[in-house]
């Protein structure tokens, strides 16, 4: 019936890939690493490609198991649970699949010329490969605990490329950070499977959404589904950088940009918003948990937007951008426009990948620098990077017809539907958005060149930075960066059409089914409304790149005037609200500290080590005492027994006299 | 006739003479002339009270105790002199090869 597509080949091609760069590439060339990294995520696309054409053909979900043998697939039987290595073929995951497979392919092209440099070329690249297995995992996986492997497997490897070059004090902490900020949204997540699993005893999606479906309604089923959503989205919270554990993301940028770009923007950190999807049907059944979501990614929209202004690291400004789409699409599930929050997944994978890999090459260009302080007039070095980063900051920021547009003006419209709160705050935070992404596009690309020029070839090699090379005159990247930013440059600019007359919606609709078609109320059907509040975000968008413009190209000084004026508050912003800061305070200094003191001076030291050397010592004294008994000397022993034998005749004597 | 608690006095006293030279003396014959006074204060009491009890069994005992103790002096005095011939002497306490 259900067609085999042999899904499982799109997840192990890449695994291949990653053990043969992971086991030879050391001793192989960079053309031999990257032939064969290219080789098997190009293949893994291909047949992604297959897979959707043929499924599209079937149209029905399609369900199938690890190589196609379900006896060889078991992989937990035990009475009353069962998971199995099993995947799960619909239109979300389809779209998941696409994006994933497509944009990191495009991503694979883009390193080889980005890494070229690097000595862990084939270790990158082993580590890349790694990362789309896992996340592939988690996108077909058929059931949560097959999800969560892939949702770890991930977390690894961000970690591993996080800290790539670990010998850089900064990233190895900031690979630390992210991996146990990560391990407190999977405490949550875990928490949820468990409850899932004790209620319906499988992690199965469909069995789980068939149960979910039949509970009778009622404050208790009510209680534990608004528990199970709350839960999935502390997990969520954690993996897609959501308020309160956002605080690892912008660290993340520590790694390679490619990496930054791969992980940190198009596919790891949506894993949250896929997962919400895909339990839309316990959150659906669990308003509250709705509301919870809705109000975390709206505040996470704004809040991470502010920040984003005053930074100056052109990947930390992406970074809290990253944050703030998040928070978009996290709104569009919190409102029950999945299929909204799925669109901006995949837009948004298109342009912000395109913003850090135009990130990548202005980096590369201007011989590792971050700082955007020290760009300036790039455009005439870097014509292609240009155009194409114009393109993605026009998408981002919502000016139709870019991608952007259609998917943020989705959102924002359900958003409406549901309270004009969330819509309000999350024009304002469209406002911010246009600002701060016009503040990095003039800041890189207009006015004088700000860095340092050096002449002749061969300068200092900034151990272990980005694009660290000898380096003169800006220039522009060689071809194989380029192609994937016109490509994905081409799909920032087509890419919202496919949703032009909800068709994108119709598409994911058996999916989300009609929870979604029947609107909450009778403001959807408003024309009127809708167009209205387009033309209005269009303006707020067109009005924050105005800004931009007056304050960082027709008058520079501003800027500074303005900061000084605002003191305090600017002083916050740019640092983060000092959210860092209170963290270490409030839950790292209490752990460090009571770990030092409590647990190692206290506990391991005084406690363990002292009473096992204490019985030690007690041990080898009483011997060294009873050692004395034992002198070889046969009299002695003579002795001992006359004297035993005195003692026990006294003793009866004493009991025949007590008689 | 001589009641049984003089006989278990002399007893006890030869076993204790028998304790203290084996304890104190060094001469290997004459630890085991200390041996032998143990042995033969042992067989005291049980004559004596075989005899008062009007019991065989006591004196079978002591024919048993006689016997171990001349096998044990064969095979004893014969160490003695395997020993006497390889170390030169009789002193216990410089026959302790064996001893840590």
């Amino acid at each position: 019936m259900t067609p085999n597509l042999n899904l499982w080949l799109i997840p192990v091609l890449p695994l291949a890939g990653a053990a043969i760069n992971g086991l030879f590439g050391k001793k192989a060339s960079r053309a031999g690493v990257s032939t064969v990294a290219l080789l098997f995520t190009g293949a893994a696309f291909l047949w992604a490609l297959v897979a959707a054409a043929r499924f599209s053909s079937v149209a029905v979900s399609c369900q199938e198991y690890l190589f196609n043998n379900p006896h060889l697939a078991h992989w937990i039987r035990i009475s009353g649970f069962s998971a199995d290595f099993a995947f799960y073929l619909d239109q979300l995951s389809l779209v998941m699949l696409l994006v994933v497979t497509g944009v990191g392919f495009l991503i694979h092209i883009y390193s080889v010329g980005y890494m070229w440099d690097d000595p862990g070329y084939y270790r990158f690249f082993s580590y890349l490969n790694l990362f789309m297995f896992f996340m592939l995992t988690l996108v077909l996986a058929n059931n949560y605990l097959l999800m969560f492997i892939g949702w770890e497997g991930v977390g690894l490897a961000s970690y591993l490329l996080i800290g790539f070059w670990f010998t850089k004090d900064s990233a190895a902490s900031a690979g630390k950070k992210a991996f146990i900020v990560n391990r407190i949204g999977d405490f949550g997540f875990l928490i949820g499977l468990f409850l899932l699993i004790r209620q319906f005893g499988t992690l199965n999606f469909t069995q789980v959404f068939d149960g979910v479906t039949r509970l009778t309604p009622g404050a208790g089923t009510e209680t534990l589904l608004t528990t199970v959503g709350i839960l999935l989205m502390i997990g969520a919270c954690g993996k897609s950088a959501q308020i309160p554990l956002y605080v690892w993301l912008p660290d993340a940028m520590e790694g390679p940009t490619p990496v930054s770009a791969l992980i940190h923007a198009a596919t790891m950190v949506t894993a949250g918003v896929y997962m919400v999807a895909r339990s839309h049907v316990i959150f659906e059944r669990a308003p509250i948990a709705l509301t919870v979501v809705a109000i975390i990614g709206t505040l996470t929209a704004f809040y991470a937007a502010t920040i984003g202004i005053a930074q100056t690291d052109i990947k930390k400004v992406l970074a809290y951008s990253t944050v703030s789409q998040l928070g978009y699409m996290f709104m569009a599930c919190g409102v029950g426009a999945f299929s909204a929050g799925i669109f901006h997944l995949m837009t948004h994978a298109f342009f912000k990948g395109l913003l850090f890999l135009g990130a990548g090459s202005v980096i590369h260009a201007v011989g590792g620098e971050q700082d955007m302080r020290k760009m300036g007039g790039l455009k005439s070095y870097v014509p292609w990077t240009a155009l194409t980063m114009g393109i993605a900051t026009l998408a981002i920021t919502g000016i139709p017809p870019f991608a952007g547009f259609w998917s943020k003006d989705e959102i924002l419209w359900k958003a409406y539907q549901t309270s004009w709160i969330y819509w309000l705050i999350g024009l304002v935070t469209a406002f911010i958005t246009s600002f701060y992404m016009f503040r990095l596009y003039f800041m890189t690309f207009f006015g004088d060149y700000r860095g340092i020029r050096v002449d002749e070839h061969g300068h200092s090699h900034i151990a272990g930075g980005d694009a660290a090379h000898a380096h003169g005159e800006p220039h522009e990247s060689p071809a194989v960066m380029l192609v994937p930013l016109i490509i994905l440059a081409f799909l920032s600019l087509v890419g919202g059409l496919v949703a032009i007359g909800g068709s994108f919606e119709h598409f994911l609709a058996p999916v989300f089914g009609a929870s979604e078609a029947t609107p909450a109320s009778g403001i959807a059907s408003n024309r009127g409304l809708e167009i209205m509040l387009m033309v209005i975000s269009v303006l707020v968008a067109v009005l924050g790149a105005a800004l931009a413009w007056v304050l960082y190209v027709s008058k520079p000084y501003l800027p500074q005037q303005i900061a000084a004026r605002l003191g305090g508050l600017y002083d916050a912003v740019l640092n983060k609200y000092y959210v860092d800061e209170l963290y270490a305070a409030l839950f790292v200094k209490p752990v460090v500290d009571g770990s030092t003191d409590i647990l190692w001076q206290g506990v391991d030291r005084k406690v363990i080590d002292d009473s096992i050397n204490d019985a030690a010592d007690g041990a080898r004294h009483v011997s060294d005492n009873a050692r004395r008994m034992q002198s070889g000397n046969l009299r002695s022993y003579a002795g001992w027994i006359a004297a035993g034998s005195a003692v026990m005749i006294a003793y009866m004597i004493w009991l025949g006299v007590a008689r | 006739m001589v009641p049984l608690s003089y006989y278990l006095v002399l007893s006890g006293i030869l076993f204790a003479c028998g304790v203290i030279g084996f304890l104190i003396k060094r001469n290997i014959i004459t630890i085991f002339l200390s041996i032998e006074l143990m042995l033969n204060g042992v067989n005291l009491s049980f004559v004596a009270f075989a005899a008062h009890w009007h019991a065989l069994a006591g004196q079978v005992f002591v024919f048993f105790v006689m016997v171990v103790a001349a096998a044990e002096a064969a095979v004893g005095l014969a160490i003695i002199i395997a020993v006497y011939r390889t170390r030169e002497t009789l002193n216990v306490d410089r026959v302790n090869l064996l001893k840590l």
